[in-house]
């Protein structure tokens, strides 16, 4: 057990990174799903990648509780009863979140963290104390960057506050989205993208299309929409990239490879349900079940797909940058081609344990990992190929309609766009009046930067490169998208 | 048809005006400001054909006497701009009214508004009225980016259609006015202040050049006069620097951020609450 060695002997590892990556090896020391041989070819290949949630699923990898449940009623598990003032309510809140489990033992989702703590807010003063200890507390605890919160989309005193106070404290965790609507008042935005200006958050998520797709739903982990009150069993993400090196006809992928593809990726998803649902315990056990915070009824399941921009120029061979994905005509057909195909049939399969979903799996465009080498997320423009800024939002918006559970692009602003962030508001509002879901921004100088969909200091990738050890364990990540992805060369968006 | 010489047209700026806009370059301009940063929007092309032997993407040609600018060939070099003695650009174009919507159209819900600039951008009115009234059935703003130099009270139809106005005051002192820009100032601060009695004036300039101007006099005297029309009046100080700047004309540097900083205290001092350095 070499590996077990090289975790415990690991010099850049804390304590809890080092417990939580012997668990993991344990985990993948038994094999109890059964996977056909064609589709472990193709886990192999890393063209099916379920993206280290182990070889045996016991808790769902993304768990999104009723929060408003929670503050209303308590937990009789845990001891606690509903929170009478600001104090309670974040103690309470800190004390559940030590308990939702995920693939990172982290939770990926942390509430409408502005409308739980309202109620509460009767002296502005103290409430400012209050979350202040709280957000501290949420990062030096929860020390995982896909740890999220969301917030509005109605402009609350709870919100303002947190807007505030995360722009003084400049953390990377929790990621923050701001559910955005016509609703949202403009004062209440505008303080948004200031806050994010500086610290990379919140993101805007186009909250009347995650309604009209999801109902009352969340936003967690990098972006992910999903059912609150629920959440999703597995996320297996199918590369584009290497599977469209199978060929160089475009029929033969369309026709022949990519459903081949298809089908295998949903075995391969229905069985890790199958063992998480009906043999793992886990929804039959957890206090979260029979608390009623989470429902089987409101799980789902994602079908992630990545590296578009490269399959389709592998496919198209593009001669120049005119006629890239992104760019050429031929290649973003192509792309919303492959795009509608899949949905198409990852549709036509009839997934277990998927009534949020109405018994489908959900597509996302998944933002792709450390190790992904020059292969780009979900439907992305690939980063130094991207176009002029009004070109870019009317090519990506197209494919959002697609993907009720996570699609979304990151711009890069110049700090010039600090004087006027109703430029950038303008931009959002217009990128979500043609269908664009989810919207992520920063600014060249922060510290706090957005790697795909989590956010990552760089002071301390900096730390990390050193070899010291580091709070977060995203910093692994973040370090080797910007070293695999160039992930901080993203096309700055100044006057275009 | 009523046609515009355009110099540019930027779909999405984040500094001509609140929001975002889509800025409009006209070419041509009545001023000739030593420290111009687009010298090459001062005159309107004499087709002499010289800048053609600079560009090597094939880009410009002339055709029936006038030189053509290919964009998809161009690779936005500069050399021709560089090259050109006659402050002018062969990459300015002709545009109609119905061009310059289709490409609002396009973009119209990602912005607040156009702003036009130059150049300037009151040469050309007439123009201007026309592609005034159609954007305005798009419901977007209309800012207008001038040096002041025409008597605005004369144009009441421009006047009424564009919503917001920004002014470039680019000294406070006839004679130094007259040496940097070739142009009286006088009609400028009537024009400031009519502009302003109509509530149309969004913000007015002074760009600091050290040396070269009596800067502290400048600030000092317009952001009296702005706060004496309305304090909540944008007041830009903008940096002189020396990107774009012809060669020879002056040799300076750009102002420190100390210099800025004192002569931001001196405008809030005066009154004016909105100030910004650029
Ligand atoms: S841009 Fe200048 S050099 Fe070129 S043709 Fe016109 S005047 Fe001549
Ligand atoms: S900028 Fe001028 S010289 Fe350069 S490629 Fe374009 S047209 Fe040719």
């Amino acid at each position: 057990m070499e590996e077990v060695l090289n975790v415990i002997k690991d010099k850049t590892l804390t304590y809890q990174q080092k417990v939580i990556g012997l668990a993991r090896i344990a985990e993948n020391s038994i094999n109890v799903l059964s996977i056909r041989e064609d589709i472990e070819e193709y886990r192999q290949e890393g063209i099916i990648c379920d993206l280290y949630e182990g070889n045996a699923p016991y808790r769902p990898r993304y768990i999104v509780p009723n929060y408003e449940k929670f503050m209303a009623k308590g937990s009789e598990f845990l001891g606690l009863k509903p929170p009478t003032d600001i104090w309670e309510a974040i103690n309470n809140l800190l004390i559940l979140y030590k308990h939702v489990p995920s693939i990172t033992s982290f939770p990926v989702y942390i509430g409408n963290i502005d409308t739980l703590l309202e109620p509460f807010v009767t002296d502005e003063k103290e409430a400012r104390k209050a979350i202040s200890f709280f957000l501290t507390h949420i990062d030096r605890t929860l020390t995982d960057s896909f740890c999220h919160a969301n917030i509005g989309p109605l402009e609350t005193t709870a919100g303002k506050i947190i807007l505030e106070v995360e722009k003084e404290l400049q953390n990377a965790v929790p990621n923050i989205t701001l559910k955005y609507s016509d609703e949202t008042a403009d004062a209440f935005a505008i303080q948004a993208i200031d806050t994010a200006l500086v610290t990379a958050k919140p993101s805007f998520a186009n909250h009347e299309i995650y309604t009209k797709d999801l109902g009352n739903y969340a936003v967690v982990s990098c972006y992910n929409g999903l059912p609150i009150g629920g959440g999703s069993h597995t996320l297996v993400r199918l590369n584009l990239a290497k599977l469209a090196e199978k060929t160089t006809e475009i029929e033969t992928f369309l026709k022949v490879i990519l459903p081949d593809a298809i089908e295998k990726m949903v075995t391969y998803m229905d069985e890790r349900i199958r063992f998480l649902v009906e043999e793992s315990e886990f929804f039959q056990t957890n206090f979260l079940v029979k608390e009623g915070l989470i429902n089987l009824e409101n799980f789902t399941s994602m079908f992630g797909i990545f590296g578009l921009a490269e399959g389709v120029n592998h496919l198209i061979q593009p001669q120049n940058q005119k006629e890239k994905f992104g760019h050429g005509d031929v290649a973003n057909d192509l792309g919303m081609k492959i795009i509608k195909n899949i949905y198409e049939i990852v549709n036509q399969h009839k997934a277990n344990y998927c009534n949020a979903s109405g018994g489908k799996y959900l597509l996302h465009a998944q933002v792709g990992t450390d190790f992904d080498h020059g292969i780009s997320p979900g439907c992305r423009i690939p980063i130094g190929d991207e176009p002029e800024i009004h070109e870019h939002l009317l090519q990506s918006a197209k494919f959002h309609q697609f993907f009720p559970a996570g699609i979304g692009d990151v711009f890069k602003f110049d700090k010039t766009t600090k004087n006027n962030p109703k430029y950038i508001l303008d931009i959002i509002k217009g990128a979500f009046t043609i269908g664009m879901r989810y919207f992520s921004l920063y600014c060249t100088h922060s510290d706090v930067v957005r790697i795909t969909g989590y956010l990552v200091k760089r002071s301390d990738m900096e730390k990390l490169e050193s070899g010291e050890q580091v709070l977060h364990d995203t910093v692994v990540l973040g370090l080797g998208s910007v070293k695999n992805q160039k992930v901080l060369d993203r096309r700055l968006r100044k006057d275009e | 048809m009523n046609k515009g010489f355009i110099n540019r047209i930027l779909p999405f700026s984040s500094v001509d005006g609140p929001g975002n806009r889509t800025a409009i370059f006209l070419q041509g301009c009545n001023f000739n400001c030593l420290y111009c940063h687009n010298p090459e929007t001062i005159n309107i092309c004499n087709h002499c054909g010289k800048c053609l032997e600079v560009c090597k993407m094939d880009a410009l040609s002339i055709v029936e006497g006038k030189v053509k600018w290919a964009k998809d060939n161009c690779n936005h070099c500069h050399r021709c701009i560089k090259l050109c003695k006659y402050n002018s650009s062969p990459r300015v174009f002709e545009a109609s009214v119905e061009e310059i919507m289709a490409v609002l159209k396009k973009n119209k819900v990602f912005i607040s508004g156009i702003t036009v600039s130059g150049g300037e951008c009151t040469l050309q009115i007439p123009f201007l009225v026309e592609l005034f009234k159609e954007v305005k059935k798009l419901d977007l703003t209309i800012f207008v980016d001038t040096n002041g130099s025409i008597p605005l009270w004369n144009e009441g139809e421009f006047v009424t259609l564009a919503d917001q106005f920004m002014v470039d005051l680019k000294s406070i002192d006839a004679q130094e006015h007259k040496s940097l820009t070739g142009s009286d100032f006088n009609i400028i601060v009537d024009n400031i202040k009519y502009l302003s009695k109509l509530n149309k004036l969004h913000e007015v300039r002074t760009v600091i050049v050290p040396n070269l101007l009596n800067n502290r006099r400048n600030v000092e005297e317009t952001s009296l006069l702005v706060a004496s029309l309305n304090p909540l009046i944008k007041y830009k100080l903008i940096k002189y620097r020396g990107l774009g700047v012809r060669e020879g004309l002056i040799n300076d540097s750009s102002p420190t951020e100390e210099d800025m900083n004192k002569l931001e205290k001196i405008a809030k001092d005066n009154g004016c609450e909105d100030v910004q350095i650029i």
